[in-house]
């Protein structure tokens, strides 16, 4: 072969250029996709937090909503029963999906024979993608249908939300935990329950907390399952969970819904408050995960 | 007493460890029961949401699904309009989402920076964090006048001779609406799923690709997508899953109509989800609260059925692919 037939080889055809040519489009899209994804954000964020940030002040979170509420005369006024409301629809609703989320964890991954386990596990994710619509409405008529509304109804649904996540979370850092350990304990002659609760168990507290704070996050912006178990109120500030209590979230879906400006910007500076509460717990998140990865990683 | 009954006898007696805790029991017990506990609740949903819905089950029968109109005066309802509100926003969300999110999902595994792939994955699913209400009131107040007065026209004066992109709306509220917020919504579940699938495939096929003289793209096309197909489809499914269930958000920006079946994307419209969220509250006749637990079934069957589905196409790829569960 001569020389000249080499350099045909290595000199790029009209082929090769088209192909790193389009090979150079597509990865231009790409680009461009994730550049979107991120300016989306931005401007969600943005758009909060411009029109937030003026109705921000101490009154939104303390003082009650002035008496004609949602009405054509929006007043002055604060949103303090929503506030008071989320926290505690979602501290009931933590403190039910918590211990039974684990409970569930620690049934499918310590105890439960392998077909139980193929079952349960799919029964969770069939859970998790359940719309939360439907859950409220499942909720409207487990509870509310001949009791009337409540906060602990609004707490039940969001803990049906919040269990599947939480019972995901801990199954996955429980499977982590080598099984060495729980051999040495057992061989020690340690019973299995304190095997499990003393020493599997604490390996995880790290991930369970990770999957906890996600799954508060996600359950304290969720208005359907409240809308129809926890929203019709007064405008007062009440403590009390056995009567319905306003939301964060319903309070912004209802503000959203009229025609006055006046209420949306109040819509706004709510949703600027739990944006930054759910950034913030999100940031809490990832920071927990890290570490409890790093602890996993030493341990293994 | 002999060496070897001594022998038995000890043989006989329970070993230390073999003894039945009481704290055993409990713990078994509990953990046990919750799990029974989730399942029961599971039935009791099921349950629950047929029991509300049997009203207007006996009165409609299978006729509800495809009715079109919604009229509690005249005790007519139906959900046919809603089937086809849900189903043009949900499959518009997909179709828009879907690409996007694959590029996306390509840009984190293969094209960034290794600087700007943290912060951007992290971005990504923040964006999955926000909360529905919020991209709904961004939706009606931001988002919709945008659409109406640049979006609307422009696609209507270049693609309208397509019945889909018909007058542009004048309240910046409607199905096109609905499916750029749902797109917003599924964006961040497709692309984190596909990322972590793309992550998956072995670096010896890429390499292998790569060094017959590929280009990235085609090494994607021919080794990445491939080797995903199946977790792609079920992410896809579980996207639109999420898509048809969203009733909050877009019930601020789909406009509530039931005038009927309209091509026009720019019209209002209705879905299944946003029907129960709008008119729950408001329901006046008992005919009309069984007609929303009769949506909601409809919406949970689909549920189950997205969640079953996706569930089967990963298990059929992990088996064809060898990989154990």
């Amino acid at each position: 072969m001569s020389a000249a037939d080499v350099s045909v080889l290595q000199r790029p055809n009209d082929k090769l250029v088209r192909r790193r040519a389009f090979n150079r489009g597509m990865e231009v899209l790409a680009w461009v996709a994730a550049a979107l994804a991120v300016a989306l954000l931005g401007v969600l964020v943005w758009s909060v937090a411009k029109r937030g940030a003026s109705e921000l002040n101490l009154d939104l979170i303390t003082k009650s909503p002035a008496a004609n509420e949602f009405s054509l005369n929006p007043t002055s006024g604060g949103l303090a029963n929503a506030f008071v409301g989320t926290f505690i629809i979602v501290g009931i609703a933590t403190a039910m999906a918590l211990p039974f989320g684990i409970l569930v964890a620690i049934y499918v991954n310590e105890f439960a024979p392998r077909a139980v386990k193929n079952f349960l596990s799919p029964s969770l994710d069939i859970l998790n993608g359940i719309p939360a619509i439907v859950i409220g409405i499942f909720v409207f008529g487990l509870l509310v249908v001949g009791h009337g509304q409540s906060g602990l109804a609004g707490a039940f649904a969001l803990a049906i939300l919040m269990l599947p996540l939480v019972a995901r979370a801990t199954i996955e850092v429980l499977a982590l935990v080598p099984n060495s350990l729980r051999e040495a304990s057992l061989g020690l002659g340690v019973p299995r329950w304190r095997t499990t609760l003393g020493i599997v168990l604490p390996q995880t507290i790290g991930g369970i907390l990770t999957g906890t704070v996600l799954a508060v996050a996600r359950v304290a912006g969720e208005t359907a399952p409240l809308l129809f178990t926890s929203s019709i109120v007064g405008t007062s500030t009440s403590w009390n969970p056995t009567q319905a209590l306003q939301s964060i979230p319903v309070a912004i879906f209802e503000l959203s819904e009229s025609a006055t400006p006046a209420d949306h910007a109040r819509a706004w500076a709510a949703a600027l408050v739990l944006l930054l509460f759910i950034l913030f717990t999100s940031l809490i998140a990832r920071w927990l995960a890290n570490r409890s990865r790093r602890k996993i990683a030493r341990a293994g | 007493m002999s060496t070897l009954d001594a022998t038995r006898e000890t043989a006989r007696r329970p070993l230390v460890g073999r003894r039945v805790h009481l704290g055993d029991v409990i713990l078994q017990v509990a953990a046990g029961g919750a799990a029974l506990g989730t399942v029961v609740l599971l039935g009791l949903l099921v349950y629950k949401v047929v029991q509300g819905a049997r009203l207007s089950i006996s009165t409609f029968g299978l006729g509800f699904v495809t009715h079109v109109g919604w009229d509690p005066l005249h005790n007519a309802m139906g959900a046919g309009n809603l089937l086809f509100g849900t189903a043009v926003t949900a499959l518009g969300a997909l179709l828009l989402a879907t690409p996007l999110a694959m590029g996306i999902a390509l840009f984190l595994t293969e094209l960034a920076p290794r600087a700007i792939r943290g912060p951007v994955t992290a971005l990504v699913e923040t964006l999955a964090a926000i909360p529905s209400v919020v991209i709904g009131l961004w939706g009606i107040i931001v988002l919709g006048p945008v659409l109406r007065d640049h979006v609307e026209p422009a696609l209507h004066s270049t693609f309208g001779f397509i019945p889909l992109f018909g007058t542009p709306s004048s309240t910046g509220t409607g199905i096109f609406t609905a499916i750029v917020v749902l797109t917003i919504m599924i964006l961040p579940i497709i692309s984190s799923i596909s990322r972590e699938l793309f992550l998956g495939v072995p670096g010896e096929l890429k390499e292998g690709a790569l060094g017959l003289g590929t280009t990235r793209w085609e090494m994607v096309r021919g080794v990445m997508f491939p080797y995903a197909r199946g977790g792609i489809a079920a992410a896809m499914i579980l996207g639109l899953g999420r898509a048809v269930g969203e009733a909050i958000a877009v019930a601020q920006v789909v406009g509530a109509f039931d005038g009927g079946v309209s091509w026009n994307l720019f019209n209002n419209g209705d879905t299944l989800a946003g029907k129960i969220a709008l008119e729950f509250q408001s329901s006046g006749t008992n005919l009309e609260t069984a007609s929303l637990f009769y949506v909601a079934l409809i919406l949970l069957v689909f549920s189950l059925a997205v969640n079953v589905l996706a569930q089967v196409i990963v298990r059929r790829v992990d088996r064809a692919q060898g990989r154990t569960v």
